[in-house]
């Protein structure tokens, strides 16, 4: 396996829906090359930056009007 | 992760006319909820109104509910057929986003030619990714990251941001995107790898810049 293969096989790794032989590719590239297992740090970290996307504040003008829909049913 | 709370508490609430349990649905959930429905429909205050109409089909189903499903799954499953209904982009949509894909999710130029007399396709000497830094939680740098992926979710094609939102944001395992948005296990997949792939690069660009 080669870095540009294994790049593109991250996501399914993550998932554990690789193949068991592909997997086993991805496993034994990755003891021998550094940019590779950086890559793999990277991809992890960005997954969990994404995961704390959740500070929005809603538009408080539409957050009001959500609220009156529960007024207004109750 | 959000769904390990109590549902049959939250339900029991609702039926009672807390607000306050009301409101802490909505703002837990309104947020990815627009940003999923934008994907589907051609304006922002279409998105709101396709997300007021879930809430008040959530409220006028309460009685009924009965906790086969989460919250969170009902309100998903019922918002994107309410903003399919009302949307002009179709499932076909999907289709085209993976058919236009030609191209690896990393820079060819990072990987040597596949004619190099050693280890082609492997990364070249100066293009090897570097490690991520650790962000403690609420740091500056953590922030200004959490900053930076927002900025390009939002950029991303719509079904690419839909995948990532249900996924990385909400917590929806694969089959359950899959079932949401009716579309195979590996275009789930192919969808999820490109949107967090064009994430990991900007924020590799903007450590590139700070750091």
């Amino acid at each position: 396996m080669d870095c540009n293969e294994l790049v593109e096989l991250v996501t399914a790794y993550l998932d554990e829906s690789l193949d068991p032989e592909t997997r086993a590719r991805f496993d034994l590239h990755l003891l021998e090359c550094d940019g590779c297992q950086n890559y793999l740090q990277q991809f992890r970290a960005t997954v969990s930056t994404v995961g704390k996307i959740r500070d929005e504040q809603l538009d408080p003008i539409f957050r009001a009007r959500l609220l009156d829909t529960f007024r207004d049913w109750r | 992760m959000p769904g390990a709370v109590d549902e049959s508490a939250l339900v029991a609430a609702l039926h009672t006319g807390d607000e306050a349990v009301f409101a802490e649905l909505v703002d837990q959930y309104s947020p990815s909820m627009l940003r999923v429905a934008r994907g589907y429909v051609p304006s922002h205050e279409i998105a709101e109104e396709v997300v007021q109409e879930t809430w008040i089909a959530l409220l006028k189903g309460i009685s009924k509910f009965e906790g086969r499903s989460t919250i969170r799954t009902w309100l998903f499953t019922v918002m994107i057929n309410i903003a399919k209904a009302r949307g002009i982009r179709e499932r076909r949509d999907a289709d085209a986003e993976i058919a236009a894909y030609t191209g690896g999710t990393v820079d060819p130029a990072r990987f040597r030619p596949p004619d190099a007399p050693k280890w082609p396709g492997h990364w070249k000497e100066h293009a090897e990714p570097s490690p991520f830094p650790d962000t403690p939680e609420g740091s500056v740098l953590g922030n200004e990251l959490v900053a930076v992926a927002r900025r390009e979710l939002d950029k991303l094609p719509a079904r690419q941001r839909i995948v990532v939102t249900l996924r990385d944001i909400l917590g929806f395992d694969s089959g359950e995107v899959c079932e949401l948005l009716q579309i195979s296990v590996a275009n789930q997949r192919v969808l999820l790898h490109r949107g967090r792939a064009a994430v990991r690069q900007v924020l590799e660009d903007y450590l590139a810049e700070v750091l």
